[in-house]
């Protein structure tokens, strides 16, 4: 299937503002992301990393500016063409096969077909004995496993992910990027957010530097990580950030 | 005296006595209708109060909350005054029919349907939305997913609403009018049989009464237990 006919990628983010209480949290964001692209937005709490995540994915309206997709589409809502991966992720009071397929059966899968897909998906990413079991008991690095089986299952374009390993240890998080790895290796292009710099550099091709709402620059990961264009990415990168 | 009462009780109960069975029969009909009909009412309308806001809300959820404990004779008297030959539904001719049993405890569950379903929903709906949104399941589109997410917590406060009706004797006396063979309930032939002195008759439907009431709990106990299996 030609799916680039169809494709939402690039994805354009033009003056992209939001303002909640009276202050403008997000500020004239200009962003691109290609297809292909494994995109890492860093910067410190607070910098609006989880908010650019949600306008972006079009959980949230924006109080200025846009979000364009390639093919004039790409809202959220119909066929899933890209999906979001929460910092602490929503399971379902089921099992973990059927959070998967109840994702899919909201993409419009058939109920047989999205049991089929589901089983597949964990089965790829080596969580199929995991599939009987509640969702809701399993540890925290399976959950974050099985939430990102779950979207992937969906075969969105973009994978929007945020900060998908914060809360793990450190056997989950190589699991966890190991995942990723696997996705965009796959083709799937990623935008994540992270306050882990060693995670940008593992995992990135591209990294942007956000700072109080603004998006400060960004660039090929291995520029901005080891060279960054302006001093606030420096100071973010050398830990003495202050704010 | 209540130990023969007790032994004839028994006698009723293991000797599938017909009319003691026809009142067993209405009690449950009556009850179990009237569930139905509140579920059906009900869980909608909790629903409905639980995902949108609009102004009233909270009085209204207060006004729901409080008829939860709203007195089974008051609910009886404004049903019997509604369908009285003199009031606004005289004309339907339902008093003292089991029809009209089935309006007044569809009064008494639907508040603590309405109260109970909009908290489970409520909550469900809150942790949710953000992954709902995300897969486009957003309004009426998130409601099969809460309703069966939530189908133990709401399997329990059905259980709750057929405890309160079944026990009840207020109402159904009030427009039922206790009349043998057509709406006498359990509740109101023990209260009959013990003021005339049938002390074996009251005693054997209250044994029953006390045991479908242990049911119900047991069942509202169970399906609890199941879906903390997979609330987590």
């Amino acid at each position: 299937m030609m799916r680039d006919v169809a494709s939402i990628l690039p994805l354009a983010a033009d003056a992209l503002a939001f303002d909640a209480g009276g202050g403008r949290l997000i500020d004239g964001i200009e962003l691109r992301v290609d297809k292909g692209d494994c995109l890492a937005l860093i910067g410190p709490n607070g910098a609006g990393k989880t908010l650019l995540l949600r306008l972006l994915h079009g959980l949230l309206p924006a109080s200025g500016g846009r979000v364009a997709w390639a093919n004039g589409s790409g809202a959220v809502g119909g066929r899933r063409q890209h999906a979001m991966v929460f910092q602490s992720p929503v399971m379902l009071r089921r099992s973990a096969v059927g959070n998967v397929s109840h994702a899919l059966r909201a993409a419009g899968h058939g109920r047989a077909e999205a049991r089929r897909r589901a089983l597949a998906a964990l089965e790829r990413f080596g969580l199929a004995e995991l599939a009987p079991r509640p969702a809701r008991v399993l540890s925290g690095g399976e959950r974050q496993r099985l939430a990102i089986a779950r979207a992937a299952a969906l075969e969105p374009e973009l994978l929007f992910l945020d900060e998908p390993s914060s809360a793990l240890d450190p056997g989950a998080t190589r699991q966890v990027e190991a995942m990723l790895a696997d996705l965009h290796g796959g083709g799937m292009t990623l935008v994540f957010a992270t306050h882990d710099l060693g995670q940008a550099r593992r995992l990135a091709t591209r990294v942007g530097f956000l700072n109080r709402g603004r998006l400060v620059e960004t660039g090929p990961a291995a520029d901005i990580l080891q060279s960054p264009g302006h001093d606030e990415t420096r100071a973010f990168i050398a830990g003495d950030l202050a704010w | 005296m209540t130990d023969s009462a007790f032994a004839a009780a028994l006698d009723l109960i293991l000797g599938a006595d017909p009319a003691f069975l026809g009142i067993v029969a209405v009690s449950l009909r009556v009850t179990l209708s009237a569930v139905l009909i509140a579920a059906l009412i009900g869980l909608p309308l909790g629903t409905l109060l639980a995902m949108y806001r609009f102004p009233g809300r909270s009085v209204l959820i207060v006004a729901v909350n409080a008829l939860m404990g709203l007195p089974p004779v008051v609910a009886g008297l404004l049903v019997y005054l509604a369908l009285s030959r003199a009031g606004p539904l005289g004309g339907l001719g339902l008093l003292f029919t089991p029809a009209a049993m089935i309006v007044a405890q569809t009064l008494l569950v639907l508040p603590i349907v309405v109260a109970l379903s909009r908290q489970v929903v409520e909550e469900l709906w809150l942790e949710y939305r953000d992954h709902l949104t995300s897969l486009g399941r957003t309004g009426w589109g998130a409601v099969p997913t809460l309703l069966y997410d939530g189908r133990y917590a709401l399997a329990t406060a059905l259980l709750a609403g057929f405890g309160r009706a079944m026990a009840e004797v207020g109402a159904v006396l009030i427009v039922g009018g206790n009349i043998a063979g057509h709406t006498r309930t359990m509740t109101t032939a023990i209260a009959l049989e013990t003021s005339r002195g049938d002390l074996a008759l009251a005693l054997g439907l209250g044994m029953v009464l006390l045991l479908l009431t242990l049911v119900a709990n047991a069942l509202a106990f169970g399906v609890a237990r199941i879906g903390r299996q997979y609330a987590g």
